[in-house]
């Protein structure tokens, strides 16, 4: 999940009766699967609640380059360059993508990026943990990826238009992104001795900040309540949980690795597997800053910010020079 | 002052002859860099064969309120569809 | 020299350019000013990665020998690239990395131009997707360096210390050797040195737009082109860039 521990904005469910007039015909046109669009009369919550999880979710596509991104001057071949390169691309392109949607609603990319760099707002907890060998390449796109894309088709649903068009153009794009990740983990879990233990070395290590990315069980959370009931959140965290762990298993079965997980084992009366819950203690560690990687994560994209000021304003500046003398000779 | 660049709307034509369709959004300086980017960025998988931008801010768009009065009377007005008719087998393609 | 000696040369040096100055690029990537030059960066870089596929696959075939364009870009050493040494100078800033890319991109052009026509039709080819590819990238870079030269004092400052670090390195891509007349003579590519009136022209437009002015000076950094003695920087490249094939000798990725 791009989008994590998404504050909801306002004091949760109203029934029909608390709602104002307003409120209930815009709940009327959220229940009847309509679209709402920018300039579409919209709750101060849904708004505010819309921003962050937009920013956020924008937030972490821009800091998902960077870990992947440290492997694109190493890959091992000329094709594997080309690939890895194009999806981090992508990931920037659907940054932008999201900052657009996030913009329709009143907030500048600017006014989000500097939000991002003064740490008040956040991005996935994912991306603070390192790719250290060539094969969490692979295990990103198989396991990150699949884990955001659980959660990205049933979003290209969501209520708001904007948000919702983004998703759908995300999800075409990034169908790509999982099966080149899963190839990677094939030619690994199928290689050298090394290889295998690459291999297997990624997705102890990556296994589960991937069933973190969910976020803690929110089954019982007002706030959630809300935001499903606004159609911005559309499944409970436990049920993508569930969804990628059943998904991911038999996958990862098929490369011949071990899940690391000594409970996991499949519930005949459940049809699922059971499974552990990932250190939840350790997520919370990673969220206020104490991950692996989140001071170099922050620092990379301040840099960027800051060395970029002059890049900028230069190429603005021209362009109304440019403006004033087209002007000046009419 | 405020220097962050201006909002474009990116509108492409596919590679069938169909209309300019609105495909997103980005930043740029200018609206010639605003075609560049927006070829950089919305054409990556061979989406297009000619780019319109056109500064958000320049766009004017109808009131969501207006909807009723603007949409609805059309909806009546089932004789401009060809399905209205009914044409016998015998007659053929038409 | 054989005829394909200095056809495979020929073929590194293009090979090794594209490869080497994709390389530079793509460490842009997530780094850039904002994030519609990120993604215009990186769609330069896998075009230069693409280019290189099909110049060091040509040379492979040349050769003769069985190397594949991968085996030709992660396991030789430095003293076996054939680039201009322009393309390996680190990025410097977006600035320097701009200009780079501009005095790249014209010298490209113009050069590729005249591949269209090579007697090599596998050349030819390959200059016909290439040269594409090319006259967009040099819009987009002449066109970034017209407005950052222009912009504010700043980036104008900015600008022309990247076109002094970077103008020694120009006189490389113009200086001909035994390699270029043998491909002249056979028709598959220009004398190099007979491309300088065209470059200086386009470069100077370029610049006199950017309110820069084009340094006189026609002293030249040589050695890339033709391996005798690359820069310190290519040996970090490659450390990188072959890290993987170097420590897993044999492996399939």
């Amino acid at each position: 999940m791009y989008a994590q521990m998404i504050k909801t904005a306002g004091t949760g469910v109203k029934s029909p009766e608390e709602m104002t007039e307003e409120e209930r015909k815009f709940q009327a046109r959220v229940d009847a699967n309509e679209k709402i669009e920018p300039k579409d009369w919209m709750p101060d919550d849904y708004r505010a609640t819309l921003i962050r999880q937009i920013g956020q979710h924008a937030h972490s596509e821009i800091v998902g380059q960077l870990p992947e991104g440290n492997w694109i001057t190493r890959a091992p071949t000329l094709e594997r360059k080309a690939i890895l390169l194009a999806k981090v691309q992508d990931e920037a392109g659907h940054g932008l993508y999201l900052y657009c949607a996030a913009e329709t609603l009143g907030v500048s990319r600017d006014e989000l990026t500097e939000d991002l760099l003064s740490g008040k707002m956040k991005y996935s907890s994912i991306f603070n943990y390192p790719t250290l060998t060539w094969a969490d390449i692979g295990a990103v796109g198989w396991l990150v990826d699949g884990a955001a894309i659980m959660n990205q088709v049933p979003l290209q649903r969501t209520s708001f238009g904007p948000y919702s068009r983004a998703m759908i153009r995300i999800c075409k794009e990034e169908s790509f992104h999982q099966r080149q990740g899963y190839d990677i983990m094939m030619k690994m879990a199928r290689g050298t001795e090394a290889q295998k233990r690459m291999a297997q070395d990624a997705i102890n290590r990556l296994w589960y900040p991937s069933l973190m990315m969910f976020g803690p069980s929110d089954k019982e959370s007002v706030h959630s309540g809300q935001s499903m009931a606004w159609r911005i959140k559309i499944n409970t965290n436990d049920e993508l949980r569930q969804k990628f762990v059943d998904q991911t298993v038999p996958q990862a079965e098929y490369l011949g690795l071990t899940i690391p997980d000594e409970n996991l084992k499949w519930n005949e009366e459940r049809g699922h597997y059971d499974f552990s819950e990932p250190d939840w203690k350790e997520f919370f560690d990673v969220l206020k800053g104490n991950g692996p990687c989140n001071t170099d994560r922050l620092t990379a994209r301040q840099e960027a910010w800051s060395d970029g000021k002059w890049v900028r304003d230069a190429m603005l500046a021209h362009a109304r020079k440019k403006a004033a003398a087209k002007v000046a000779a009419e | 002052m405020k220097n962050e660049w201006p909002l474009w709307e990116v509108f492409i034509r596919g590679q069938h002859g169909m209309s300019h369709r609105h495909v997103g959004s980005l930043h740029a300086p200018d609206a010639e860099m605003a075609i560049k980017n927006a070829r950089d960025v919305y054409t990556r998988r061979n989406e297009g064969v000619s780019i319109w931008v056109v500064e958000a801010r320049h766009i004017a768009a109808s009131s969501p309120s207006d909807k009723g009065p603007l949409y609805e009377p059309s909806e009546s007005k089932v004789y401009r569809h060809p399905t209205f008719f009914d044409i016998p087998d015998e007659v053929g393609a038409m | 020299m054989t005829r394909d000696e200095a056809l495979f040369e020929f073929c590194l040096r293009m090979g090794d350019s594209t490869l080497v100055l994709g390389h530079r690029v793509s460490e842009w990537c997530g780094h850039a000013p904002v994030l519609e030059e990120d993604i215009a960066l990186a769609n330069t870089a896998l075009d230069l990665i693409g280019q290189t596929q099909l110049w060091l696959g040509l040379a492979g075939e040349v050769e003769g020998k069985g190397r594949d364009a991968d085996q030709l870009a992660f396991l030789r050493d430095a003293w076996d690239f054939r680039n201009l040494l322009l393309t390996e100078v680190p990025n410097g800033d977006f600035g320097r990395t701009l200009m780079r890319q501009f005095l790249f991109d014209a010298w490209h052009s113009v050069y590729l131009a005249r591949l269209l026509k090579s007697s090599d039709k596998r050349i030819a080819d390959i200059a016909e997707k290439a040269s594409k590819e090319v006259a967009y990238h040099l819009e987009r870079s002449a066109d970034t360096v017209v407005a950052l030269g222009d912009g504010t004092e700043e980036s104008h400052q900015r600008m022309e210390a990247a076109l002094a670090y970077l103008w020694p390195y120009v006189g490389e891509m113009f200086a001909g050797d035994a390699v270029d007349a043998a491909m002249a003579e056979a028709g598959i590519a220009p004398d190099p040195a007979g491309l300088r009136e065209e470059y200086d022209a386009l470069v100077g437009r370029v610049l006199a737009e950017a309110t820069l002015e084009m340094p006189e000076s026609r002293f030249a950094h040589k050695g890339g082109r033709n391996g005798a003695m690359h820069t310190e920087h290519l040996g970090h490249i490659l450390t990188q860039m072959q890290w993987l094939q170097r420590a897993y000798p044999g492996a399939s990725w």
